[in-house]
């Protein structure tokens, strides 16, 4: 861009973005969430695991999830600045990550099905 | 000649007054979600079948019929340590576009090269991986678990070695002093790219490592 060129919405946009000190924070909230997840798989499946490890297994895959779902959403607003950009940024990100997710769940009911009643009938 | 030459250093404006090259980076990302949603539901169909070969997770260890024992291939360690330093290397992508929007060009080779360290170690780890799964016996031919999870995790690794590629450019570049913070768009739509590829990782890092 030009010096004398008159700035665009881009580049307005990119003066809202956070302060060094937010991203180190949300760097350090990524990694204790990472080793929230490496932790919850240790004590439930892994070396570490005993009888409470069984007790938590019912809740293993949605908290794994959960916590995924949570360092996704960090990377995308924060990192790469949906929550300050344009919306049609967003838009265009979140419109296919939406397919994307109704394709997975959809092949994971497919086989669920396909496992508990066609195979059975 | 002049104005295809401007537009070629510093992008077209729009209608929506967004610069189109960052438009195009946004689109380019919003197809590779479908194209790693096919692979991660690839995969998660083929999850659990192993006829033959060896299985991921602890009590995946067998004897086959004709008493060849496979122990289970994953090695959580090493992959959170790559987790990690592809974290790791988004904080600091971050922090080197924060610095080349600001003028700071020595915080910008510093933080760009911490993140191509990362991501050459991540590729490192990654190719020690599927050569330790090749020689316990998991090859793309041995099962629909090996071919699936070589595919999705394969074709991560490509993304991420080309992201290498594109960052080493940049970094070169900033070091001939060609990234002034007006050019400062170049080094955020390669780590738009970078941003994804960590992100694609979230998702692969439970689903193919942890969840059993």
């Amino acid at each position: 861009m030009d010096a004398h060129a008159p700035p665009t919405a881009a580049a307005a946009h990119d003066a809202d973005h956070p302060s060094s000190g937010v991203y180190v924070k949300i760097g350090v909230v990524l990694f204790v969430l990472t080793a929230l997840e490496v932790g919850l798989y240790e004590f439930t499946y892994g070396g570490h695991a005993g009888p409470a490890g069984q007790t938590l297994q019912p809740f293993f895959i949605p908290v794994l999830l959960l916590l995924s779902a949570a360092k996704f959403a960090l990377v995308a607003m924060y990192y790469m600045h949906l929550k300050q950009d344009h919306r049609l940024f967003s838009g265009v990100f979140v419109f296919p990550l939406v397919i994307a997710t109704v394709v997975i769940v959809s092949l994971i009911v497919l086989q669920a099905y396909h496992f508990a009643f066609a195979r059975s009938g | 000649m002049a104005d295809h030459a401007h537009a070629l250093e510093h992008g077209l404006e729009t209608s929506t007054g967004l610069d189109n090259r960052k438009l195009a980076i946004w689109t380019f990302i919003g197809s590779e979600c479908l194209f790693f949603a096919s692979l991660i539901s690839n995969f998660l169909v083929h999850k659990r079948t192993w006829p033959s070969g060896p299985g991921p997770f602890p009590h995946d260890a067998w004897v086959s019929p004709s008493g060849q024992h496979f122990e289970p291939i994953i090695e959580i360690p090493l992959v959170t340590l790559g987790t990690a330093l592809l974290l790791f290397s988004s904080l600091f992508v971050v922090l080197a576009l924060a610095n080349a929007q600001r003028g700071n060009r020595k915080g910008l080779l510093l933080w760009l090269g911490l993140t191509l360290l990362c991501g050459f170690f991540f590729v490192g780890m990654q190719v020690y991986e599927f050569s330790h799964f090749v020689h316990k016996g998991l090859t793309l031919k041995s099962n629909l678990y090996g071919a699936s999870f070589f595919t999705l995790t394969g074709f991560h690794g490509t993304h991420v070695t080309l992201g290498v590629i594109w960052l080493l450019t940049l970094w070169i570049e900033a070091f001939r002093g060609k990234i002034p913070p007006a050019k400062s768009l170049n080094l955020e739509i390669a780590a738009l790219y970078w941003h994804f590829v960590d992100v694609v990782w979230i998702v692969i890092f439970p689903v193919v490592y942890l969840i059993q």
